[in-house]
């Protein structure tokens, strides 16, 4: 019960983060300069009217709030300027699931590579793997991901023409093999930075009264190491999980661009090119739940994997 | 001691780590059936056709890269290269281009043309991709329709020619009132308001393309949508389009010149902005035609491909703002700067890339003039640049603004690697040689074109590319009454001049109306034109028959087909 009303206060607060997030969003939107319709070749305007009258942006600014406002509520996010004849519903729909495909694969190699490897490092300290996987560390998260992603496509093609066949296609979205390598990528980043806090975190516990009580009991080290330290240590990764969760599945734009691969990265980025203020406000606000939505799914997460967490 | 302290170290690193190797290999096993059931879940979705050659022989199709995804390809409505290229492919108006960039006969097979109009014969043998014919009054339903202001056309502009057009899209009139009836299934009666002499031209652009009325009421809406929302008329017809993944065109048996086409397939299985990815999908043997930029264009020549180029037709140019309160409305102070720019410089020392043109005249040296080409029968005025000259220009325009040094001026420009080489160039240049600073204001698309319109800037880097296959789609943008002349150019002698090469059909008057333009725009230095776009481009040479060019749908496969490998 206790955890229900929790629950249900969160998603209340939730809402209104959402809320807000609209509507900042659509009033920096529409008082950013810029004219959504305008084209490269200037149009007269007596078409600019039509066009304008035909998106509704003849209309009062208030008045178009009040009416994206209702449609929202209905979960209607309305047309897409560029995409025309698309409800923006529909491209989210159709876009996002592959941005989630390639984000729920990257995060997992985030995830199980940053622990497994800051464990071997906390494990190995100032010996030679430390040092090798911090090096490679630094590397990881000071290289940005389009370096990657253009370098580690670099390598398929160089890797396929010399094999003489296709070992992973170059880019495109359609098998598994298609996946491999943009969710690695894709991953990189977050897995380096996991790295170094489950690092840090590993060796923080180390002097930890509860690892020195087990130490006296005459528990095996190794089974301390697993049971013990590692479980414990593992508690701050996931709190950077859900946030990250949510970075890797929205950032995702460079790798898919790289990789061609038709997610809803590209829209969200042209979107704001574009002035597409359907495409933005959609996206915007889905993402802006998204994110909302997993941050409180890890604090859930949370009081289930650390009983000593209450969730009040 | 030591010694015993290490060992006991050693043995619980060892077996930790061999705990780790237990967890390790667990997580593996996660991720192998993780990424099995992700590939599982994905197959559920719809996917397009990914596997395929740049050349397929056996099924006889090739593969090819698009840059974005067709907005829209309803075509009274659109606005975009993407779909105008598509357009080009599966739907034919009365007029198309030919392999030689020549005009064609296309739906309509003959016509005579009076001063203020024309009758258009259609052929009897043209089909729908639904066995429906082409008729007449397809051509008129797609006219009305594109004019009407609830369609909200921003390209109806361009059949302002037609009588009554302007007047029925800003709603003053019906559209059954529009110069465009047809007499029969068969015969097009074409009134217009004004003489026009480029209409044959016009003709093949993709506004002026017909739609089914039948059709496309039963569309509710969604007209040009979806594969399924629209019916063909040309060589291909679309059989799939998923949205942001990939397109395939297929011969249309229905198209009346159906001989003609030799590909069965057109496959786009990528959508691709990233002029790396074309090529490393060119370089894998996925597409058959990749694009080049300055990026890659060193690895194409470190491969030995063969490259290709062409003039893709736009015309660049800085355009100085004429508004009154703006210093650039001072004629030697243009002149000062026209005086040391040096196109030569720009294009072959800072872009360096293969196939651009330097610019010498707002009509490029692909339009056509009375009998051979515009600029072989009316070279454009040039000079070299002379530093000294400008700088007596420059006194000049010091002494009528009455002041010692000209502040600096605003050039905006776009966020685009090439703008900021160009910009830089000039901020350079300018200093060195005249003393003056340039304040670079860089903007993404839509801000710079606010700005551009709002007359906020001194220079504006921009540029132009045709519409149709005539002089007066470049010569008339500097009239007083053009949209597009952002600097509020004025001048009475160029107006002139455009009315005439508006409404006269002979075309010698014509063409020296349009010299009269070329010269009025060096002497009074408007603009400077920079150069003509080329685009460079690698082919598979097993594709054969690609036209590309510099007006109208482009690159063009409607005749292309797959050669032997060896070459010719």
């Amino acid at each position: 019960m206790k955890t229900l009303r929790y629950v249900g206060y969160r998603l209340l607060q939730g809402l209104i983060t959402v809320w807000f997030i609209a509507t900042v969003t659509f009033f920096v939107m529409h008082f950013s300069p810029g004219n959504p319709l305008a084209q490269e070749k200037a149009v007269s305007e007596e078409i600019m009217e039509n066009l304008k009258a035909n998106l509704g942006l003849d209309k009062p600014v208030l008045t178009q709030y009040l009416i994206y406002m209702k449609n929202m509520a209905l979960f209607d996010f309305g047309w897409s300027f560029q995409h025309e004849n698309r409800k923006v519903n529909d491209i989210i729909l159709e876009h996002f699931p592959i941005s989630a495909i390639l984000g729920i694969l990257a995060i997992t190699f985030a995830g199980l590579g940053g622990i497994l490897w800051g464990a071997l490092t906390a494990l190995y300290r100032n010996r030679w793997p430390d040092i090798v996987i911090m090096l490679l560390v630094i590397l990881g998260i000071s290289v940005p991901s389009f370096v990657f992603a253009t370098v580690g496509q670099l390598m398929l093609v160089i890797s396929n023409k010399s094999a003489g066949l296709e070992l992973l296609p170059v880019a495109g979205w359609g098998t598994v093999y298609h996946m491999l390598i943009p969710a690695l990528v894709l991953g990189l980043g977050t897995m380096a930075f996991l790295v170094r806090l489950m690092r840090t975190s590993m060796l923080e516990i180390v002097n930890a009264d509860y690892i020195r009580t087990a130490r006296s009991k005459g528990v095996p080290l190794a089974q301390i190491f697993s049971r013990h330290q590692l479980r414990n240590a593992i508690l701050p990764v996931l709190t950077i999980l859900g946030p990250s969760v949510a970075a890797i599945t929205t950032g995702g734009f460079v790798v898919e661009n790289v990789f061609a691969i038709p997610g809803l990265g590209q829209y969200f980025v042209q979107a704001v090119q574009q002035s597409d203020y359907g495409v933005i406000m959609g996206t915007t606000v889905f993402y802006g739940a998204f994110l909302v939505l997993m941050v409180i799914v890890v604090d859930l997460l949370y009081a289930v994997v650390d009983p000593r967490v209450r969730l009040e | 001691m030591t010694n015993t302290e290490s060992h006991i170290q050693n043995t619980d690193t060892r077996g930790s780590g061999l705990q780790l190797a237990k967890i390790a290999l667990v997580a593996i096993v996660f991720l192998v059936v993780l990424t099995l059931s992700l590939g599982w879940l994905n197959a559920m979705l719809p996917s397009g056709s990914v596997a395929k050659h740049a050349i397929d022989i056996e099924n006889n199709s090739i593969s090819l890269a698009i840059t974005q995804e067709p907005p829209q390809m309803n075509s009274m409505r659109t606005t975009d290269a993407v779909s105008g290229m598509l357009l080009g492919h599966v739907k034919e108006g009365l007029i198309r281009h030919g392999p030689d960039n020549q005009l064609i006969p296309g739906i309509a097979k003959s016509w005579e043309l009076n001063e203020l109009g024309g009758t258009f014969h259609l052929r009897h043998d043209a089909y729908w991709s639904n066995g429906t014919r082409v008729t007449a009054h397809d051509f008129v339903f797609a006219w009305q329709t594109a004019l009407k202001p609830a369609t909200a056309s921003p390209y109806s502009f361009i059949l302002y020619p037609l009588k009554n057009a302007q007047e029925i899209n800003k709603g003053e009139l019906e559209a059954e009132t529009l110069g465009a009836v047809a007499v029969d299934d068969f015969t097009l009666e074409v009134s217009l308001a004004r003489p026009a002499p480029h209409l044959l031209a016009l003709f093949a652009f993709f506004t002026y393309l017909p739609v089914n009325q039948e059709f496309y009421e039963s569309t509710d809406g969604n007209y040009g949508s979806d594969a399924d929302m629209m019916i063909y008329n040309g060589p291909f017809k679309i059989t799939s389009w998923l949205h942001a993944r990939s397109l395939r065109l297929e011969k249309n048996e229905y198209y009346w010149a159906s001989e003609r086409t030799k590909l069965d397939a057109i496959d786009f299985p990528h959508i691709v902005s990233d002029p790396n990815t074309t090529l490393n999908l060119f370089a894998t043997n996925k597409i058959a035609l990749a694009g080049l930029d300055l990026q890659n264009i060193q690895r194409a020549l470190n491969n030995r491909w063969d490259i290709k180029d062409h003039i893709d037709g736009s015309v660049f140019y800085l355009a100085f703002n004429l508004r009154e309160d703006r210093i650039t409305s001072n004629r030697n102070l243009r002149k000062a700067i026209q005086m040391v720019t040096d196109p030569q410089e720009l294009v072959y020392k800072v872009y360096r890339i293969p196939g651009n043109i330097p610019g010498a005249s707002i009509f490029p040296v692909w339009l056509k003039g009375v009998n051979g080409m515009f600029r072989d029968e009316f070279p454009a005025p040039t000079h070299t640049p002379d530093v000294g000259l400008a700088l007596e220009y420059l006194e000049a325009a010091k002494s009528e603004l009455g002041v010692d040094n000209i502040p600096p001026l605003v050039f905006l420009t776009g966020d685009s690697p090439t703008s900021d080489k160009q910009a830089q160039y000039y901020q350079n240049l300018f200093k060195e040689t005249l003393d003056i600073d340039i304040k670079i204001d860089k903007q993404i698309f839509k801000q710079r074109l606010a700005k551009s319109k709002a007359g906020e800037f001194d220079i504006v880097a921009s540029g132009w590319g045709p519409d149709y296959d005539d002089v007066l789609t470049f010569g008339d943008l500097f009239a007083s009454w053009n949209d597009n002349n952002r600097g509020k150019f004025r001048n009475e002698e160029l107006d002139n001049a455009v009315r005439i090469a508006e409404n006269s059909l002979d075309q010698q008057e014509r063409m020296e109306a349009m010299d009269v333009v070329q010269r009025v725009l060096y002497e009074e230095a408007p603009i400077i034109v920079e150069m003509e776009r080329g685009s460079v481009y690698v082919i598979d040479e097993r594709l054969k028959g690609v036209s590309r060019r510099s007006v109208g749908i482009d690159p063009d496969y409607t005749r292309a087909y797959i050669g032997d490998d060896s070459g010719e």
